[in-house]
């Protein structure tokens, strides 16, 4: 146990570092609790969408419809607030929730590779979202004002859309640790003839995995439309990577079997962190920022991989 | 009920792509027996397993189990109606600690989540009873093949079976270690338990084995009750000619005196290398004996460049060497045809030809262009020479039996043409009649003055084999035999005390 606790080592103490060096550098324009919940709020979506990406990728997938699907739940989320809120916040989850099924079957019983299927889902769903929208962006509702709390509100005063990551957290790591299904996508990972030899189920579990990405993809897109009070058909583009890379630079092996959520928040958190210095840096060129952004990552998933070597 | 068979396949067929590899086979196994499936490499016998667990689809016959027509449609099915499987490739998953391995897919829950104090201290009891103290949380890949196995068996023992399947459970085992499974076999036959064995060393199958059942290409040959078979009765059962000079005993060393070609001297590496010295002659087969962690492995992968050593010095041709990677020792005229054939030498989607051919590619090359016909009449030499069942040179190395895989490696090294080659349990998983043609080939290939160091756990390979023979203690040189004084007694006091018994023999 302590030295499972170790092992994630290496991601904390560059995320440490990432807070302590701008801390000293930008003092409280850094370091505040305005800037920590700034930094936890850019977070939540793409942190949730990783949390599902995890799952997928330990059983040696990936899904790339992800930025997609929160496209089409933003978009449908913003159309329902119409009817009720109700609505808006729960058919865009069983949206994603259907993507992921979409993709669990193609990959689970079709068998095709998650690259290529995930791919093909991915521009049909971005292509459905162009068609109900017309490419143009769809306000929230005016009658629908308690809508905005999910995205915007606080409650004992953390942002609404940290407390549902931090549940979901909890939950997935949970699952992923104690549950014979959270075990199950290791042993897929990790040896998928051999898991079905064990008597393992792969192809439902590996569906499974799909369909939950989905849901928190789906649940993404609500939170956005909630905080930007639009759903926009062009959001969510390139999410799918900022997710794989902050899967990947938490630690989880893209070939699958190791890993898991937790070290996937360190991920979340380091990527998230690079963006709100470079932001905090100012009259930086976007293009520069992202120039910046890459370098960085990649030094950190250097750095990670050295430690790791190290533990084994 | 009355029934007193647990086990009734009747008539089972099976093709793959139009070609058939069993049929209409009967098999059945009464209620408390140990029952052995014998055949040679590629006869069948994994296959007809994998359909009994639902990994394959029979394209005929039936299935009673416990008087019950069964049609398990995968492992899952075939565990609840109670069977469990050790199959022939590994089948645990190396990134996983040692106790979820054993435990993973029916684990231990409290309040509906997974327990694992319970479960690492359940397996850490479990492992225990079969002789084996080791950190139960620690990844499975970071122990060797031997203790993986003993977790495949810990795993299937667990189950509440009624019948336990073991497709070559002991090959990668040692002598005390078959000794420990062996009573565990009779203590599940004692409970009334039905275990199917499987394994190519003839011994263990007189000794465990109250009936056995052989097929031969895919055809059933008989039923039999071991204690009314000869071991020369059996084998020639299972290749279906004269067994006559397949089962004896005989000894072909000679007196190498060539020159010396490889001399080791005080090798320390990690814990495992205590000082290690070792001198082999040109064209001289030396073998190597020892129990598990004795240190043989280590030495060789030392010696070919693997693993570093921490001090000692290596000469070939008296000149000092020192490998850094294997393909320094690979261009130095060495090859190593390693134990753990399974992970490190299969690349599965390959052909035969390709299989073979990937470590030598220069020989099947023209301008860097990889001669075809080339590639293939080397593969056709082998195919023939240690009889690789196969469809033909252009088969994908997945789709040949067990075995046969093994030969195919085993045909990579020594069609290299090398100086000097390291056999790390050759024949391992190798029946009868393959194992001798193995042998035969390896003598002839030191008679063409390549230098041989010849790794097993097989006394009698050594003897039939070896020029001279290294016993290994703890990673020490315990002695050394030579000619005449290569006896199984003297072998086997050596590693027990580090003596031999009388006379005889004196380590250098
Ligand atoms: N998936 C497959 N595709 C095509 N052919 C196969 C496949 N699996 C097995 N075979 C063929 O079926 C035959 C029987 O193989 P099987 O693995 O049952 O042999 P075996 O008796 O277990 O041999 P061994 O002692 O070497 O393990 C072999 O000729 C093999 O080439
Ligand atoms: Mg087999």
């Amino acid at each position: 146990m302590l030295k499972n606790k170790l092992k994630i080592g290496g991601s904390w103490i560059a995320i440490l570092v990432l807070i302590v060096v701008p801390s000293i550098i930008y003092g409280d324009k850094f370091f505040s609790t305005t800037n920590a919940f700034n930094v936890l709020r850019q977070m939540s979506m793409i942190g949730l969408i990783s949390i599902g990406m995890t799952c997928v990728i330990l059983t040696a997938g990936i899904d790339l419809s992800v930025g997609a699907t929160v496209a089409l739940a933003a978009v449908l989320s913003a159309m329902l607030t119409e009817k009720s809120v109700f609505l808006a916040i729960f058919v865009p989850v069983l949206a994603g929730i259907f993507i992921g099924a979409v993709n669990g079957f193609i990959i689970a019983r079709l068998k095709i590779v998650p690259f290529i299927a995930t791919l093909a889902v991915q521009m049909a769903v971005r292509g459905i979202a162009y068609i109900i929208t017309d490419i143009k962006s769809i306000s929230v509702s005016e009658h629908a004002a308690s809508f905005a709390i999910l995205g915007r509100g606080y409650l004992y005063g953390i942002p609404i859309p940290v407390l549902i990551l931090a549940l979901v957290l909890v939950i997935m790591g949970f699952v992923c640790q104690r549950t014979s299904f959270g075990r199950s996508l290791y042993a897929i990972g990790g040896n998928e003839d051999a898991a079905k030899m064990m008597g393992i189920k792969v192809a439902r579990n590996k569906a499974i995995a799909y369909v939950l990405t989905g849901a928190f993809s789906g649940l993404a897109g609500v939170i956005l439309c909630s905080r930007l009070g639009a759903g926009q058909p062009l959001s969510g583009t390139g999410w799918e990577m900022d997710a794989v890379a902050a899967v990947a630079i938490g630690g989880t092996l893209l070939s699958g079997g190791v890993g898991g959520v937790w070290k996937t928040l360190s991920g979340v958190l380091i990527t998230a962190l690079i963006g709100n210095i470079i932001n905090l840096q100012g009259n930086v060129n976007t293009y520069v920022q992202q120039i910046v952004m890459g370098a960085i990552v990649l030094v950190v998933i250097i750095i990670q991989r050295r430690t790791q070597m190290k533990e084994s | 009920m009355g029934n007193e068979y647990i086990l009734e396949m009747k008539g089972i067929s099976k093709s793959f792509s139009s070609v058939k590899v069993l049929h209409e086979v009967d098999f059945r196994i009464k209620k408390g027996e140990v029952h052995a499936l014998m055949g040679e490499n590629g006869a069948g016998k994994s296959t007809l397993i994998k359909i009994l667990t639902g990994i394959y689809s029979r394209d005929g016959g039936t299935i009673l189990f416990d008087g019950k027509e069964i049609h398990p449609a995968d492992a899952l099915e075939a565990q609840k109606a109670g069977i469990s499987t050790i199959y022939q490739e590994i089948s645990l998953i190396g990134q996983l600690s040692v106790a979820e391995n054993i435990y993973i897919g029916r684990e231990i829950k409290k309040h509906g989540a997974i327990d694992w104090k319970a479960i690492n201290e359940k397996s850490r009891e479990l492992l225990a009873g079969l002789g084996l103290d080791i950190d139960v949380t620690k990844v499975l890949s970071s122990y060797g093949t031997a203790i993986q196995q003993m977790v495949a068996i810990a795993r299937s023992i667990l189950i509440d079976a009624k019948l336990v399947i073991m497709d070559e459970a002991t090959s990668s085992l040692d002598d005390d270690e078959v000794k420990i499974l062996f009573n565990i076999i009779r203590k599940l036959k004692a409970q009334g338990i039905s275990v199917l064995f499987i394994s190519h060393r003839l011994p263990e199958i007189f000794e465990i084995a109250d009936s056995l059942t052989v097929l031969k290409d895919g055809s059933l040959v008989g039923e039999y009750r071991t204690a009314d078979l000869t071991r020369k009765e059996l084998v020639s059962k299972m290749i279906g000619h004269d067994a006559e000079n397949i089962v004896e005993v005989k000894r072909t060393y000679r007196k190498v005196s060539g020159e010396e070609y490889l001399k080791v001297s005080d090798i320390q590496s990690g814990i495992k290398l205590k000082g290690l010295n070792l001198t082999i002659h040109r064209g001289e087969i030396v073998g190597l004996a020892g129990l598990l962690g004795a240190g043989r492995t280590e030495l060789a992968r030392v010696i070919f460049g693997i693993d570093r050593k921490d001090k000692g010095e290596i000469w070939i041709d008296g000149k000092p060497v020192e490998f850094k990677l294997p393909a320094h020792a690979i261009g130095h005229g060495l090859a190593f045809c390693s134990e753990d054939r399974k992970v490190e030498g299969i690349i599965p989607n390959l052909t035969i030809a390709e299989n073979i051919s990937i470590a030598n590619m220069k020989e099947v090359s023209r301008f860097g262009v990889i001669h075809h016909a080339k590639q293939r009449a080397v593969a056709k030499e082998y195919i023939e020479k240690i009889r690789i069942k196969t469809t033909g040179t252009d088969q994908k190395i997945k789709n040949l039996s067990g075995g046969n895989q093994q030969k195919v490696i085993l045909a990579r090294w020594l069609s290299m043409k090398p100086d000097f080659i390291i056999l790390d349990e050759p024949t391992r998983g190798i029946d009868v009649g393959a194992k001798k043609e193995i042998e035969d080939l390896i003598r002839e290939i030191s008679a063409e003055g390549i230098s041989v160091l010849l790794i097993s756990s097989e006394f009698e390979e050594l003897i039939r084999n070896c020029d001279r023979v290294e016993v290994l203690r703890d990673g020490k040189n315990a002695g050394c035999l030579r000619g005449e004084e290569i006896t199984e007694n003297n072998i086997m006091s050596l590693i027990a005390t580090g003596k031999v018994e009388t006379g005889g023999g004196q380590s250098e």
